[in-house]
């Protein structure tokens, strides 16, 4: 499977989060997977018009193209122009490119939010006019079209997070190097279900914290940061807690809030992403798919239910009172 | 005269486009191009100030926790907040690992590969050259990203992620660790090195550090183990540094800067801060920056700013203008900043050896960088055996809704400053200065190249070349982050 890999408006944390894949062999990896990597913007050796002419290569159809993945936002300003990123000894706007591109390619792949939804490039007042490759947040557009097919017969597939988990990138590259990807496979905003199909509260380290609204008041605490920290990981579709980052980690496990990089519109949420919004003292956002009356009436049983060890270790940064370790043969 | 428009420009992060005129087979005269504008500045304006903490790591996927750091001390500069001596230490330790990673990266995947191409089919050294650093295939390569995937387990455990951490906090770290995570992470630290001195120096890195000369590094790359002066990666590099003369190729302004790494609890830095000029290093004068946008298509209103006051706003027509980035200077002088710097402001003797004998080049550019390597796992493991498990990690501190601060530091890169100014709560200003946004400057009001303009100045243009491996080299050996530089 021929890919070739485009970045724009991003910052590149997708791929050199990409090369944190857990493989002791990166490039064997894709070898063995039958994928082969055309050119990428930090792992090729082609440069300057050698790259031009592969391009070139492919535009022509001399060169098949099975994925094309953009890595990046997409910025159609200034006046819908393009000119806020001009590929380098090109003269073109990379949106043309990818528009170019895209309509060869077998797949199009959307690499993390910016590409996807247009991320954190189009927050504020996006003075870039900067989208996703098929959605701008939420809504079906962006650069290619809400209509638009890749040749393969696919949507864009969006690898939603900031940056994207390797080996959703991964797992995404050899299902449809092995033919074994179709349209069931993504969500209704066409993210790879295997991973969007979970929370980030599965998993979470802080579980019996939640259970017992044990909260944590401030960073570097051990308790739920649900309630007082912004947390959305009852909300944000990914499975970062069962498939942790860099060995043993997440965001919740770093001690810091889960900010829902996987979703469109993330990067305004509309109120400062380290504290809770809240309504007469509830989280407005509430655990997906639990009713209100249910969510308080349970948050105040388990409030009134929380052991002083959950209590006291929760506003602590390391365990204060273990476990008691009196029991012999639990039942 | 012939013109070359070089680009796109890989193996650096981001995009990067140079215009060359060529004359006589030689660089007469370079144009440096940022092709890519996303205005982070403008996006922070109005944002509550801690937001700063979620967007700033997200301007750059490798420099991301560098990013983090500068802006969580400008915070803390604003609110008057100082960590403890553990959030210091686990900061520390954070952003050392992402910038050696950024090191090791560079070499083995950035920079050494331009020398498997076939224009050097004809020297000792290229089968070797295509056997380790081959892009994708090389054994070096591949070993390098093995080592780096696991080297960046320090960050699952002590920021939860690589790149993007919210850890970072202006009181601290957010992520405690106990004694038996501490025993883990320096053991994770240990198989680092074992992999620098097997694969990278074929030596100890205290021996590597130790290097005190010139004179030192030749004996070095002759001698143990071995007797084989391509034993090891760095002696490969030192023997395609003297035979390609690498030392003399891309000669930077001569006047380097540090803003010091790496602060201590009890005060100071463990890489030095300063002006390296001449022989001589002076004292750092951060009010003496000026950001001038003459020929950026960005608006130069009221001419060069000091970045506290600085402003950031899209002109796409501008005439004159060829690139996104501004052209910061240091008292009216161009600068150089990077590992290079951070090893003169320090007084390393083998660097200062160096740099006195030619100046900055790819050469002593490539050196610095991997001495730096060696020198900081060293600091590193000083730093995790200094944190005390059971005290505190992180000092919560409040921001006030008015005032202003600065955060500067050290990325992979060089010298890297956040300003932030605060009005009602919400952040009124913010501007950033990175290391190639000075490294990779354009020319100013009076006409003066960038860093890199005038060190690709002279560089060979052979026969036929439309992208001169000479200029490849060059604009490598500054590792730049074109993704920073712009923002």
């Amino acid at each position: 499977m021929n890919v070739l890999w485009l970045q724009s408006g991003g910052c590149g944390g997708c791929s050199m989060s990409l090369l944190c894949a857990d493989t002791d062999d990166f490039h064997g990896q894709l070898r063995d997977a039958g994928i082969d990597l055309l050119w990428h913007p930090s792992l090729s050796l082609d440069s300057g018009s050698e790259v031009t002419a592969l391009l070139g290569r492919i535009l022509d159809g001399d060169l098949p193209l099975d994925a094309l993945c953009v890595e990046g936002s997409l910025l159609r300003g200034p006046n819908g122009t393009g000119r806020f990123h001009v590929m380098a000894g090109t003269g073109l706007p990379m949106i043309e490119w990818v528009r170019k591109l895209a309509a060869k390619a077998r797949h199009v792949i959307a690499i993390g939010s910016c590409a996807a939804w247009g991320g954190v490039t189009a927050g504020g007042d996006n003075p870039t006019d900067a989208c996703g490759l098929q959605y701008e947040d939420d809504v079906r557009g962006g650069l290619l079209g809400s209509d638009f097919r890749a040749a393969g017969g696919l949507p864009v597939i969006n690898i939603a997070g900031c940056p994207t988990h390797p080996s959703w990138v991964l797992d995404t590259l050899m299902a449809l190097a092995a033919d074994g990807f179709t349209e069931t496979d993504l969500d209704t905003l066409g993210r790879p279900r295997f991973y969007a199909d979970q929370l980030v509260h599965h998993g979470c380290t802080r579980n019996e914290y939640y259970e017992f609204k044990a909260s944590a008041e401030k960073p570097s605490d051990l308790g739920c940061m649900m309630e007082n920290m912004g947390c959305k990981g009852t909300q944000a579709h990914a499975d970062c807690n069962t498939r942790p980052w860099n060995g043993e980690g997440s965001c919740t496990r770093g001690g810091y809030a889960c900010i829902s990089c996987t979703e469109p519109g993330f990067q305004e949420p509309g109120h400062p992403f380290h504290a809770t919004p809240k309504l007469a003292g509830i989280p407005i956002g509430l655990p997906t798919d639990m009713p209100k009356a249910w969510f308080v009436a349970l948050a105040s049983l388990s409030k009134s239910a929380t052991p002083k060890r959950v209590k006291v270790n929760a506003v602590s940064d390391h365990v204060v009172v273990p476990p008691v370790a009196r029991r012999t043969r639990l039942k | 005269m012939t013109r070359l428009l070089v680009g796109p420009f890989n193996r650096v992060e981001g995009d990067l486009e140079v215009t060359l005129d060529v004359a006589d087979g030689r660089v007469a005269s370079a144009h440096v191009n940022a092709p890519m504008y996303r205005g982070f500045e403008q996006i922070l304006r109005g944002r509550e100030p801690h937001d700063a903490l979620v967007y700033v790591p997200r301007i750059c996927g490798i420099c991301s926790v560098s990013q983090s750091v500068a802006a969580a001390r400008a915070l803390a500069d604003l609110g008057g907040i100082t960590m403890p001596a553990n959030g210091q230490h686990v900061t520390n330790v954070i952003l050392a690992t992402e910038n050696l990673a950024d090191h090791l990266t560079h070499f083995y995947l950035f920079f050494m590969p331009d020398f498997v191409r076939p224009v050097y089919a004809s020297r000792p050294w290229h089968a070797e050259a295509v056997r380790r650093f081959t892009p994708q295939t090389g054994e070096q390569v591949r070993a390098a990203i093995a080592a780096r995937q696991r080297w960046f387990t320090l960050l699952g455990t002590l920021a939860g992620k690589w790149p993007h951490t919210q850890s970072i906090d202006p009181g601290g770290s957010t992520r405690a660790i106990d004694a038996a995570e501490r025993v883990r992470l320096l053991a994770r630290v240990r198989e680092f090195r074992r992999f620098l001195e097997t694969h990278t120096y074929a030596a100890p890195l205290e021996q590597v550090a130790a290097l005190d000369s010139e004179a030192a590094l030749d004996a070095w790359h002759h001698s143990a183990p071995l007797a084989d002066p391509l034993n090891g990666d760095l002696r490969f590099f030192l023997t395609v540094a003297r035979d390609a003369a690498l030392a003399t190729l891309g000669a930077g302004p001569g006047r380097f800067l540090s803003y010091g790494a790496y602060p201590q609890p009890e005060g100071g830095t463990a890489l030095g801060a300063g002006v390296w000029h001449a022989g001589a290093l002076s004292p750092l004068d951060p009010a003496a920056i000026r950001e001038d946008a003459t020929h950026a298509w960005l608006s130069d209103a009221g001419g060069p700013q000091h970045p506290r006051s600085g402003v950031t706003l899209p002109e796409p027509d501008k005439p004159g203008a060829y690139t996104w980035n501004k052209a910061p200077r240091l008292a009216g002088a161009v600068v150089e900043t990077g590992a290079i710097a951070r090893q003169l402001a320090s007084g390393h003797p083998l660097i200062t050896d160096l740099v006195g004998r030619y100046g900055g080049t790819v050469y002593t550019r490539v050196v610095a960088r991997l001495l730096e390597l060696a020198r900081v796992v060293l600091m590193m493991e000083d730093w995790l055996r200094a944190v005390r498990p059971g005290e505190p990690f992180c000092t919560p501190g409040r921001l006030p809704d008015e005032g202003s601060g600065a955060g500067l530091g050290e990325a992979a890169r060089g010298s890297l400053g956040h300003w932030i100014s605060v009005r009602d709560g919400r952040i009124a200003n913010y501007q950033i200065v990175a290391p190639t946004t000075w490294n990779f400057s354009p020319r100013d009001a009076a006409g003066r190249p960038g860093a890199l303009e005038s060190a690709l100045e002279g560089a060979p243009v052979r026969d036929g070349e439309t992208t001169p491996v000479a200029v490849q080299h060059i604009v490598r050996s500054f590792d730049p982050c074109m993704v920073c530089t712009v923002h």
